[in-house]
């Protein structure tokens, strides 16, 4: 067991360094083949109006002038060992792991992501909890009326859910649900209260785009819910639970959902993991500041760094994702040993 | 999604702009025209444009918390790093620069004012030299009180472009500095006072390397708000700026939002501008666009800070509501949507030919492609916007009795030109913008009508002057005949306006210049003549003539003036549109 | 009345095909402290008929009929929630394949303190070791160890001795087995009914035993109900059934039965052809298609459903054959023919 962790972890390590050169290839590669010289880079990052002169010494200050592998470690040697950051009037350290300075707010990247985890965290895990309880109890409920009015009904609902776009449902559930309209139940976007400086405004704050997102994937997991249920309920250990004399209640969530729920923690596992590293659309249609909004806002900058920076901490996440779901897994079904 | 008012004020636009506040020539947008007058005192009804040309809902009411939501994020907060014309207009809360555009309505707003400094700048005979005194009481949010030496160091270090690299060069090319002054972080104890001399602490002296009558204008720029020394952490110093306004910053989460508060130890008696009537600014950055137009219109919402108008949804949605409406202004912004009609590509280095592109132009889709009349803006007939002091109402190329292109003329130009039967080039446009591809569309259509044929080119928006349209050797060789383009300065100045796209000097080989088609040596010329003009109404006389010039030339095809859409936030008191900012006048709102 | 009596009972399955009359009439007594082995192929409704006394079909698609009397109670007309609470206590059912009966993510111990505790107000501790006793008592060593095993962990003769604990641990009146050593090897089976010997006589229950293979009712039961098309078409007991079987498909189910004390690899004879639909019962006797004396019935077989008739002593036989002819066929054509080899 460690040392199949262990083993996950040294891949995980060489997966994030695969991720960084590819990121970083297609930022600093791809323009230099395409004819882009280190002043034409760099004028991204200065003044509109900025001189020759101007436009030279922002290309000295962001390295754009080293070899591309040098610039390369030394954004490596940044994560591994810190780095040297000359803000003006001195130096500072930043320690390890380093992401570097944003090309354009000249800010280090580390912090900004730290500090926008708990807004992703609390969008993520909120609505996950929305959405595993609803859409696993939809599922259940659809699986055990197979065919009903309620089935067919829940089925047409998700298959809408798993359709829209977030932009759609989020600005229309906005539209609805705030700007001052009557069936205002939340905050309008671009409000997010910290949790712990006061939880009921944070809940408040976060309903909207809890509920759209949840709504989303609430879809996926009813329908895989119910086909997982249908599959577990024709199983024999059901039938053992029936002879045993047990209450319907009791077969269908201890041991048919048991059964079912393998799959879906699998799913659950990655789907949260992937969250973690910001769910984009949904920041962006309700303004949180979160990793997904940072991460659109940096592509839009070209702010490298930054992007580096996201990209990394998405990998992370979905590394560690596939990595808890596969200890998890082993929780779950007992009849799986990790080798 | 980005919406950032990237009207930079260009490189030497204030070098020449004198006597902005004149009432020269300028055309005044129709529209203002419709804003009634109100009785004295009562400012406007609540309709369409009200708050284009006086004060809308004036009031002296204090309190309430104003809130700002903007759909990018600042380039910087730091006073010596900042290029964004809505930055300009709302860093004066936090930030006192020596002199200031006048907060007042329309016109009036170009006016410079004292700020900082207790009267505009006193010029040495040979205007080289101009000294300010700073007012009697001004202090620092802490308390310490504000000295010439504060002023100086704001202005030294935002020469360092390594730091700060989004800000202008005004101060580096033109004060007398020391050989090789890199900004007191790098050439530490240099002495500079050849540039700046401070005798007392009431007293700021700058020595140009060149006479320079407008030094006023460089007086208003932020570099000019003070830093002192002990507290400026360089690139750092964004995130806790030591405000000399009547706000200063009290939570500030870069990329997220900052507070401001009222800073207890800015004296009114020492600010005849700023009325500091709301308790507070609450700022959002990184919204999403569409959502502050919603706000905005339900009242969770003040201000949009970006200043550029509607998002397309909303438009729509504005503009057929009569209500709604009557809470919005539509000025035509000094921007014009254009498309450059390069003469390196034959046979359009043939006048003839351009002319019959001027000609076969259908100028009312153009129009529709960026949104019509009142998202769009209003047809243009030649560079110049009506608001820019020079502008002369001309229309060499009258495109049609119904703007729809005029055949005949452009087939007549074509046969003059040898090409009887049209031709073939290519149009570039950036691929990221739709409205680009629409008009370019609508020329590919109307210019087909006689013949020429265009086959559209999308360009990557991040390198369409660097490395496409607006390097020479690769339009040529890719045989960019049109490019479609757009400019905007972000005061009403014929300088700053014309010279980055009218200059031929200006277009570099290795690529990154706005002027991609324009090489007229006697429009250089003009602009080298204008520069030593001091007489304000034979300046603006240049203006035109150049404008003139160039549409002779054929090298511009004008598409329209842009208008942009404002929403007036529900209950803001002192409401007015600035033709200096080209948005609000944020220095004096307040709430209901 | 019997401990346990079956009068008429019906169960059919509407489908899309048609109507499934999976049992199709079946009555039968059983008392307490005897065995009855149904035989048949698999479709032949024997397992319908012991999932059909449990009420496991109640709220399902099935259309029941005929009575069904457990200890002077009738269970067809009793609610399913009634029914339910005597499910598991007093009567109680092992199935086939212990591997995909027991729930494979809980242990083993865990599955039967569940099956203890519902009709057992008693703490965990308890019912554990109850659970602990009972794997003892199945022949299971180390159970306070084992108790925490899960089944996968288990061989598949331990796993058939914890499914024998899980559904004696609340005391059942009936047990029924449905195929219970089908799914292990050949002397492992015959630990596993011993074991169930042993045990029936401990408890004194009623045994059903359900199985296709006529070698495990012979080491158990007493009496033999031998179904066929959802039908009994030959009653009696053990005796009766092995020694003087009168239905032609029994003598096919005798001449099919691999029997331990048979050399290995000696040819079983499989009666032709294949079970009969549920849905196209054939016309006549169910059997008439595949039987080799279909033509001495004068072509009765093939219009006219016989009668389940006694021919001596409680031994009850469904077919058109006379009684004299049966006997004459089974002493001079199959007896000779069994025994030979």
């Amino acid at each position: 067991m460690v040392t199949y962790i262990i083993r996950r972890l040294i891949w995980a390590v060489a997966m994030l360094a695969i991720v960084s050169m590819i990121t970083f290839g297609i930022f600093f590669l791809v323009p230099r083949l395409a004819g882009a010289t280190s002043e034409s880079l760099a004028a991204r990052y200065v003044g509109r109006t900025a001189g020759a002169e101007q436009i030279k010494v922002a290309a000295e200050r962001l390295g754009f002038n080293d070899p591309l592998i040098v610039q390369y470690g030394r954004f490596a040697k940044g994560i591994v060992a810190g780095a040297e950051y000359d803000y003006g009037p001195a130096s500072e350290h930043c320690p390890a792991p380093c992401l570097g300075y944003s090309f354009i707010t000249q800010l280090p990247v580390w912090p900004d992501l730290i500090g926008r985890l708990p807004v992703t965290f609390s969008l993520a895990l909120g609505a996950a909890v929305i959405w595993l309880i609803t859409g696993v109890a939809t599922g259940v409920l659809s699986a055990l009326r197979r065919g009903s009015v309620f089935d067919r009904a829940a089925m047409t609902v998700a298959l809408a859910g798993v359709s829209l776009p977030i932009f759609f449902t989020g600005i229309v559930s906005l539209v609805v649900f705030s700007y001052g309209r009557p069936l205002a139940i939340t905050a309008p976007g671009g409000t997010y209260t910290p949790f712990f400086a006061n939880p009921a405004l944070w809940a408040y704050g976060m309903i909207l785009p809890w509920i759209t997102l949840a709504f989303l994937y609430a879809a996926g997991y009813a329908r895989l819910t119910r086909s997982g249920m249908l599959e577990t309920m024709n199983e024999d250990y059901i039938r053992t639970a029936r002879a045993k004399g047990l209450p319907e209640r009791v077969v269908v969530t201890k041991h048919g959902l048991r059964g079912a729920l393998t799959p879906i923690v699998t799913i659950f596992g990655l789907d949260v993991g992937l969250l973690m590293g910001g769910a984009v659309l949904t920041e962006s249609t309700f303004s949180l500041p979160g990793i997904g909004k940072y991460a659109i806002d940096a592509i839009t900058n070209q702010d490298l760094p930054k992007v580096i920076g996201v990209t990394l901490l998405t990998a992370f996440f979905v590394v560690l994702a596939n990595l808890v779901v596969d200890l998890l897994y082993a929780v779950v079904d007992p009849r799986v040993r990790l080798a | 999604m980005k919406r950032k008012s990237t009207l930079g004020v260009t490189a030497l636009s204030a070098v020449l702009a004198l006597g902005l506040s004149a009432c020269g020539g300028g055309g005044t947008p129709a529209a203002s025209q419709s804003g009634s007058a109100a009785p004295e005192g009562g400012g406007a009804k609540a309709e369409f444009n009200a708050a284009l040309t006086q004060v809308f809902n004036p009031s002296d009411k204090k309190g309430g918390i104003l809130k700002f939501a903007n759909s990018g994020d600042w380039d910087s907060l730091d006073p010596a790093d900042t290029y964004y014309g809505y930055s300009w207009d709302f860093i004066r809360l936090y930030g006192r620069s020596l002199v200031m555009f006048k907060p007042a309505p329309g016109k009036e707003s170009s006016e410079l004012v004292p700020d900082l400094a207790e009267s505009l700048g006193t010029p040495s005979d040979d205007a080289k030299t101009w000294t300010y005194k700073l007012r009697e009481g001004v202090k620092f949010e802490d308390g310490t009180p504000i000295t010439s030496k504060d002023v100086k160091y704001g202005v030294l270090r935002s020469l360092d472009k390594e730091v700060f690299p989004d800000g202008y060069t005004y101060f580096n090319d033109t004060l007398d500095l020391p050989k090789d002054y890199k900004g007191p972080y790098k050439s530490k104890g240099v002495n500079t006072d050849s540039a700046i001399e401070t005798p007392d602490d009431r007293t700021i002296v700058f020595h140009l390397k060149q006479p320079y009558s407008g030094f006023d204008y460089f007086a208003q720029l932020p570099a000019t708000i003070p830093v002192p020394e002990a507290k400026d952490t360089g690139a750092k110093y964004q995130e806790h700026i030591i405000s000399s306004g009547p706000y200063k910053f009290d939570k500030n989460e870069i990329g997220k939002g900052f507070n401001l508060v009222r800073n207890e130890s800015w004296d009114p008696a020492t600010d005849p501008n700023r009325k500091a009537l709301p308790d507070g600014y609450e700022v959002t950055v990184n919204v999403n666009a569409d959502d502050i137009d919603n706000r905005l219109l339900s009242g969770d919402l003040h201000v949009d800070i970006a200043g550029t108008g509607a998002q397309p949804a909303t438009l729509g949605r504005v503009l057929t509501d009569p209500a709604l409406k009557a809470g919005t202004d539509n000025p035509t912004i000094t921007r014009l949507w254009y498309t450059s009609v390069n003469g390196n590509v034959a046979p359009l280095d043939n006048l003839d030919c351009r002319k019959a592109v001027q000609y076969a132009a259908d100028k009312v889709a153009y129009q529709t492609a960026y949104g019509g009349e009142f998202s769009g803006g209003q047809i243009a007939t030649s560079l110049l916007p009506p608001g820019i002091p020079g502008h002369k109402d001309i229309n060499p190329y009258p495109s049609g009795a119904d703007g729809h292109g005029d055949v005949a003329k452009a087939k007549e130009h074509l046969t003059a030109c040898g090409q009887p039967n049209g031709f073939e080039t290519n149009i570039a446009y950036r691929a990221e913008r739709p409205k680009e591809k629409a008009a370019a569309e609508a020329l590919q259509q109307s210019l087909g009508k006689v013949g020429i044929k265009l086959t559209l080119k999308p360009f990557p928006q991040a390198d369409y002057f660097a490395l496409y349209a607006g390097k020479p050797g690769y339009a040529k060789d890719n045989k960019l005949g049109l490019v479609v383009n757009g400019w905007g300065a972000d005061w009403p100045d014929g300088y700053g306006f014309l010279q980055q796209i009218v200059d031929s000097r200006v277009i570099r080989e290795t690529g990154g210049s706005s002027n991609i088609s324009v090489r007229i040596p006697e429009v250089d010329k003009l602009l080298d003549q204008a520069s030593l003009e001091t007489d304000t109404a034979k300046r603006e006389a240049i203006w035109g003539q150049i404008d003139q010039m160039v549409m002779d030339n054929a090298f511009v095809l004008p598409g329209l003036w842009a208008k942009s859409l404002l929403i007036r936030g529900k209950g803001v008191t002192n409401v007015y549109y600035s033709d200096a900012f080209g948005m609000y006048d944020y220095l004096n709102m307040g709430l209901q | 009345m019997s401990f346990l009596e079956l009068k008429d009972l019906r169960i059919h399955f509407p489908t899309d095909d048609g109507l499934v009359k999976s049992v199709d009439g079946l009555s039968f007594q059983l008392e307490r402290g005897r065995t009855l082995g149904i035989v048949g192929e698999s479709g032949s409704g024997k397992s319908v008929t012991s999932l059909g006394i449990l009420g496991l079909h109640k709220g399902g698609r099935a259309r029941i009929s005929g009575e069904i009397w457990l200890d002077d109670e009738e269970l067809v007309s009793a609610s399913a929630d009634h029914v339910r609470t005597l499910r598991g206590k007093k009567m109680a059912m092992i199935f086939q394949d212990p591997l995909s009966a027991m729930h494979p993510y809980y242990t083993v111990g865990a599955q039967i303190i569940e099956a203890y505790r519902i009709h057992n107000k008693v703490s965990k501790a308890v019912a554990r070791k109850h659970a602990i006793d009972m794997l003892g008592r199945v022949g299971i060593p180390q159970p306070e160890r084992r108790v925490d095993s899960y089944p996968h962990e288990f061989s598949g003769g331990m796993r058939q001795r914890a499914m024998i604990a899980m559904a004696l641990s609340c005391d059942p009146e009936l047990l029924i087995a449905d195929e219970p050593t089908t799914a292990l090897d050949v002397t492992v089976q015959a630990q596993i009914l011993d074991l169930m010997r042993d045990l029936q006589q401990e408890f004194n229950s009623a045994l059903i035993i359900i199985t296709h293979d006529l070698g495990v009712v012979a080491e158990l039961a007493d009496d033999i109900l031998v179904m066929y098309g959802g039908k009994c078409i030959e009653y009696g007991t053990a005796t009766d059934i092995f020694e003087r079987p009168e239905h032609p498909y029994t003598w096919g189910l005798l001449g099919s039965m691999p029997r331990l004390d048979r050399d290995r690899g000696d040819r079983l004879i499989p009666i032709k052809g294949t079970p009969p639909s549920l849905i196209n019962v054939p016309p006549g006797c169910a059997f008439h298609p595949r039987c080799v004396y279909e033509d001495r019935t004068g072509g009765a077989a093939r219009t006219d459903v016989p009668e389940l008739l006694e021919t001596e002593g409680g031994h009850l036989v469904r077919c058109h054959l006379s009684p004299e002819e049966r006997r004459v066929i089974w002493e001079n054509e199959i007896k000779p023919n069994l025994e030979s080899v």
